[in-house]
C-alpha cells in the first residue's frame, strides 16, 4: 500500500477507536440507556473499513470486483423491495447482467463505453425484452423502476471503480493515485452521513424534510457541510490534485449531494413503504441504507475531477 | 439411511460438499435471507418442520437455516415421482441432499405406507421437512395443505412440529422458469404447532399458522401490487401431470 494512504488508513483506525471508547464509556456512565444501536452501527463501521483496506491494499481487480460486487447488492436490494411483473423475470437477468458488463468497461479504462453503456445501449435494450415478453400492463413503470434501479446502484457506483483507472497525476505531496481518490470519496461521504447525524442530535431544531425524514433537520445539514468541507479541504494536499479553491469546492459537492442522495432513497423507501433496505448491515439496514449518498456524489465527484483535471 | 458407520459419514460429507457448492452461493449470494426468529427452529431431533412451497429452491433455503454441522441431520421429504424416476438422479438427491422419497398417492394404491421412510427418519432423531401443499404451485400463493402430516403428528405426538414461511422464491424461481432470478427472501420461524385430534381442526390451524407467519414477511394481499397478482392466473403450461399428482397426495 503507498505510504500516504497507510497513514490514512491510520488515521481512520485512531477514528474508530475514539468511537468505540466514547460509546463503551457511554454505557459505563448511563447504564440505564440503550445504546444497541450506536454500538451495532460502529461495529458494522469496523467491518466495513477493513473491507476498504482490503480493497485498497491488493490488486486493483480486488478493488473492482468488490465495486461489483456491492452494485449487484445493491441491485438486489432495490429489485427485491419494489413491486416486480413476473414476465420480467427474463428482463431482470439482462440487468444483471449488465453489472458484469459494466465493470468490464471500467476494467478495461474503455470510458465512452463505460459513460454509456447503461444509460443508452441498456436503456434501449431492456424495454426490447419486455417487448418480446409481451405484457403490456405496467409497461412503463416497469420499464422506469428498473432503468432506475440500475442508473443507481450500477451505473452511479461503477464511477468509484472509474477512479481507479484514472491515470496518476502530480499532487502537492507526491503523486496522487485512483486509490487515493476513492479513499478520499468514500471516507468524506461517509463522514459526511456521520457529521450531519450528531450535528443534528446536538443542535437540530428545524426539520428540513419532514415529509420525507423527519429526523434530518438544517442544523445538522449545515453542521455537516463545515465538517465536510474542512476535512475536504485539510485531506486535498495528500489525496488529491485539488487547489484549496477546488478541495473547499469539492467538499461542498460532497457535502451537499451526499445528502440529497440520502434524502432520495429516503424518498424511495417511504414510497414503497419500507424503514430499511435490509439487514445486511447491522445498526444501518441494507446495503442501499449505506450506498444512498454515494449514489450521488460518486458520479458528480467523478465528473468533478475528470472536467478539471483529466 | 445406512447403517454402516463409514456410509453414514460419507454421506454426510456429499451433504456438506452440497451445501458448501451449490445451497450456500446461491441461497446467500444469488438470493440474500432475512430470517424472523431463526432461534425457533428445532437444535435437536426428532422434530418436524412444515413450510410452504413455492419453488425447487425451497429446500435449499430450509437447508441454510440450520447451522452447518447439523445439516446432515435435516432431511427434506421430496415427491418421490420427481426426484426417483431416474435413477442416477434418485442417487444424487438421495446423497447430495438427504431427500426422504415419498410416494405421492400412495395411501391410496393399497401399497407400503408412503410416509415409511418419513417414520424411520423421525425415530432415528432426525429433523424432518416437509411441504404439507405437497406441490409448488401458483408464485407465492398458499395451496390446499395435505393432511399427510397430520398422520405423521398423530404417529409421533412427541415430535414438535414448526411452521416456517418463505416470501420471495416465487418471484426468484417460480414453477415454470429455468433459470432463478436473484431475489431477497424473507424467511419467518413460528413457535411449535400443537397437535390436535382432528384432522379438519389441525389443518386449519396450520394454514391459520402459515397466515399469520405470512403476514410477517409478505405486505397483505389486498395491498400486493396488481402487477404481481396478475400473473399468478396464468396455467402452468410445463408440468400440467403434477398438479393430477398433488390431488390425492398425502404428504
Amino acid at each position: 500500500m503507498h505510504g500516504v494512504l497507510a497513514y490514512a488508513f491510520g488515521g481512520i483506525l485512531a477514528l474508530l477507536v475514539v468511537a468505540s471508547a466514547v460509546t463503551a464509556l457511554l454505557i459505563r456512565r448511563y447504564p440505564a440507556r440503550s445504546y444497541t444501536s450506536v454500538r451495532l452501527r460502529i461495529q458494522t463501521w469496523w467491518w466495513l473499513a477493513g473491507l476498504l483496506f482490503l480493497a485498497l491494499s491488493f490488486d486493483p481487480l480486488v478493488a473492482l470486483g468488490l465495486t461489483a460486487f456491492v452494485s449487484y447488492l445493491g441491485f438486489k436490494e432495490f429489485v427485491s423491495l419494489v413491486p416486480t411483473r413476473p414476465a420480467d423475470n427474463p428482463t431482470l437477468l439482462l440487468a444483471y447482467l449488465a453489472i458484469p458488463v459494466q465493470y468490464l468497461w471500467v476494467h478495461m479504462a474503455w470510458y465512452g463505453m463505460f459513460i454509456i453503456f447503461i444509460p443508452v445501449y441498456v436503456f434501449l435494450l431492456l424495454p426490447l425484452r419486455m417487448v418480446v415478453a409481451g405484457e403490456t400492463r405496467g409497461f412503463l413503470r416497469a420499464a422506469g423502476t428498473l432503468h432506475w434501479g440500475l442508473m443507481t446502484t450500477v451505473f452511479s457506483i461503477s464511477h468509484l471503480a472509474y477512479l481507479l483507472a484514472l491515470p496518476e497525476h502530480a499532487g502537492t505531496h507526491g503523486p496522487v493515485r485512483g486509490e487515493m481518490l476513492v479513499f478520499y470519496l468514500l471516507v468524506l461521504t461517509q463522514l459526511n452521513d456521520v457529521a450531519q447525524f450528531l450535528w443534528g442530535k446536538l443542535l437540530g431544531r428545524r426539520a428540513i424534510a419532514p415529509r420525507i425524514s423527519p429526523h434530518k433537520t438544517l442544523e445538522g445539514l449545515l453542521g455537516g457541510v463545515l465538517t465536510t468541507t474542512l476535512l475536504a479541504w485539510l485531506l486535498a494536499p495528500w489525496l488529491t490534485p485539488f487547489s484549496p479553491l477546488d478541495a473547499v469546492l469539492a467538499g461542498l459537492l460532497i457535502s451537499l449531494c451526499g445528502f440529497t442522495g440520502d434524502v432520495v432513497i429516503s424518498a424511495i423507501k417511504r414510497d414503497i413503504g419500507v424503514k430499511d433496505s435490509g439487514r445486511l448491515l447491522p445498526g444501518h439496514g441494507g446495503a442501499l441504507d449505506r450506498l444512498d449518498s454515494l449514489t450521488y456524489t460518486a458520479p458528480l465527484f467523478f465528473h468533478f475531477i475528470y472536467y478539471f483535471y483529466y | 439411511m445406512p447403517t454402516n458407520p463409514f456410509l453414514k459419514a460419507g454421506q454426510a460429507v456429499l451433504r456438506w460438499l452440497f451445501m458448501l457448492f451449490v445451497a450456500y452461493p446461491l441461497v446467500l449470494l444469488g438470493l440474500g435471507l432475512r430470517v424472523r426468529h431463526r432461534e425457533r427452529l428445532p437444535a435437536q431431533g426428532p422434530a418436524i418442520v412444515v413450510a410452504n412451497h413455492n419453488s425447487h429452491l425451497d429446500f435449499m433455503v430450509l437447508l441454510a437455516l440450520f447451522p452447518f454441522l447439523s445439516v446432515p441431520r435435516v432431511r427434506p421429504a421430496a415427491a418421490a415421482d420427481y426426484f426417483c424416476k431416474v435413477k442416477w438422479f434418485e442417487w444424487l438427491a438421495r446423497n447430495f441432499v438427504g431427500i426422504l422419497p415419498i410416494v405421492r398417492g400412495g395411501a391410496q394404491q393399497g401399497e407400503a405406507d408412503p410416509l415409511e421412510e418419513c417414520y424411520r427418519a423421525l425415530e432415528a432423531g432426525q429433523i424432518l421437512l416437509i411441504f404439507p401443499e405437497g406441490t409448488r404451485g401458483q408464485p407465492e400463493q398458499l395451496a390446499e395443505l395435505k393432511p399427510g402430516i397430520w398422520h405423521l403428528a398423530q404417529r409421533f405426538p412427541e415430535v414438535p412440529i414448526v411452521p416456517v414461511f418463505m416470501h420471495g422464491l416465487g418471484r426468484a424461481l417460480p414453477r415454470g422458469q429455468t433459470v432463478p432470478v436473484p431475489f431477497q427472501v424473507k424467511v419467518a420461524v413460528g413457535h411449535p404447532i400443537p397437535l390436535l385430534p382432528d384432522k379438519y381442526t389441525f389443518m386449519a390451524s396450520l394454514r391459520g399458522h402459515f397466515e399469520h407467519l405470512r403476514g410477517k414477511v409478505a405486505p397483505p394481499p389486498e395491498q400486493d401490487d396488481c402487477l404481481v397478482e396478475e400473473g399468478l392466473n396464468e396455467p402452468a403450461k410445463n408440468e400440467p401431470a403434477e398438479n393430477e399428482l398433488a390431488k390425492n397426495e398425502s404428504c
